[in-house]
């Protein structure tokens, strides 16, 4: 089989795609915007369920790239594609061109800005962070606070971008609640002395091994969770977080101080996903991920004949089944590709 | 007759089929948003009222939708209207209204325990 692909991304998604393409004689272009491939996963320390240190993952991609068909270009970013024929003309912002007997949408996700939640004080409050930040603490083994202390209560808000209509984010992320148990656990490993508390609307376990973690979350770790959506967080004289939450199942409102406080931010559709599509002719689902042409038999699949998706650009995916949506997709392009010619 | 002192109590039970359902019908047919409440307590963290008496919104809302309609009958009154609870609510859910269409609902019903 014969034929060039151009992928777009070259996190998770894109480069596994990209490597199982090329192992079938596909030749592959895989754009990516940054100047070195791995996306969110670079960012983070360890993963769930198995807390594998991510430098797995990149190590694994990087593997996957190492083939004489698979061409990597950095530092570029697609804004814009034409199609004539059946061939496709991409173009980026320093203005190059690709061309492509297929395109691979891979452009994963943006990780929701937090300081858009004002009511929870980041970027205003010092010691109000983001998972994201305390994964680059972890990476780091050091948990501090701003004056170099180190907390004694931390809390986790839950549904931080997700779940909320306030910030035009109806779906649920899926990643948050596993992600701040994982969490929750490695803050206890760093500070065996510390208390934790996860805020939660609903704690969705639905992923393979989930449900055992948040269990040992609470027996072996001793984490608390306290059902209730945080309303509002101010920092008092003393510069602890007055956090308030209603407790749903004492059934009264609860006040509680914290020395540190995480929010899960949830995943929306990335803006640079948003720009490969600057003339809108693909198909957008109400969440702005980009939408399938059908989520249950063609999830890969665009509105566009030979526009195909792989990962977070449909949906919020943990790598698993970024990995598995990636292998599907090549079944797709391989498809196109034998019918074309 | 004998009287021994002795009475049927009353079971604890939500009896749903025998509740009165017709309050949280006519509040969800003028304020459909009344429907999405998933219980998160945000409203109930953020309210002044709640913080002073025994009040909850969150409570208010499961109450009137399983037709448990005393308690929200009498608490609906504390309710100051100032809003707060919309400003938070992640369904979007129009609160306030909710609160003044329970009202109307409960004199209708006869069911307003003032």
């Amino acid at each position: 089989m014969t034929g060039n692909v151009i992928v777009i991304g070259g996190g998770t998604a894109g480069v596994e795609a990209a490597g199982q393409l090329a192992r079938s004689g596909i030749g592959v272009t895989v754009i990516e915007k940054e100047s070195t491939i791995g996306g969110h996963v670079r960012n983070w320390h360890h993963l769930f369920p198995d807390r594998r240190s991510s430098s797995e993952v990149i190590d694994y991609l990087r593997k996957q790239l190492k083939h004489d068909n698979i061409t990597l270009v950095t530092g570029e970013l697609i804004s814009g594609f034409d199609k004539k024929g059946g061939s496709f003309r991409l173009k980026s912002s320093s203005g190059k061109e690709f061309h492509g007997d297929a395109v691979l949408i891979a452009s994963g996700f943006d990780l929701f800005r937090s300081e858009r939640k004002e009511e929870y004080g980041y970027g205003i409050y010092d010691n109000v962070i983001t998972s994201a930040d305390l994964e680059s603490m972890f990476r780091d083994k050091s948990i501090l606070l701003r004056n170099g202390r180190e907390p004694e209560k931390i809390g986790f808000v839950h549904c931080v971008g997700s779940r909320d209509e306030k910030s035009g984010n109806l779906y649920c992320s899926k990643l948050c609640c596993i992600t701040a148990v994982k969490q929750a656990i490695g803050l206890k490993e760093l500070i065996p002395g510390s208390k934790v508390f996860c805020f939660y609307m609903d704690m969705r376990m639905g992923g393979a091994l989930y449900e055992e973690m948040y269990r040992e979350a609470q027996e072996k770790y001793g984490i608390s969770f306290i059902r209730g959506k945080v309303s509002e967080v101010s920092e008092n004289i003393e510069g602890k977080l007055v956090t308030k939450v209603e407790d749903t199942l004492a059934g009264r409102p609860l006040r509680i101080e914290m020395d540190l406080l995480v929010l899960m931010a949830g995943m929306e559709m990335s803006k640079d996903g948003e720009a490969i599509d600057i003339s809108g002719k693909l198909n957008r689902g109400v969440n702005r991920f980009f939408a399938p042409a059908d989520y249950h038999f063609g999830s890969n699949i665009s509105n566009i004949k030979g526009v195909f998706y792989a990962g977070a650009c449909t949906a919020p995916m943990n790598i698993t089944e970024t990995i598995s949506h990636a292998r599907g997709a090549v079944s797709d392009v391989l498809n196109y590709l034998t019918n074309k010619h | 007759m004998n009287r021994f002192g002795y009475s049927l109590s009353k079971a604890r039970v939500i009896d749903y089929d025998a509740n009165n359902h017709a309050v949280a019908e006519y509040i969800a047919e003028k304020e459909p948003s009344f429907r999405l409440c998933i219980a998160c307590g945000g409203c109930a963290a953020t309210c002044t009222t709640g913080n002073f008496t025994e009040f909850s919104l969150r409570e208010i809302n499961i109450l009137i939708h399983r037709g448990e309609n005393r308690k929200p009958g009498s608490d609906i009154r504390k309710c100051m209207l100032c809003g707060k609870c919309i400003l938070v609510c992640p369904r979007g859910v129009n609160t306030r209204n909710v609160v003044i269409t329970a009202r109307e609902a409960f004199k209708k019903f006869g069911i307003n325990a003032l």
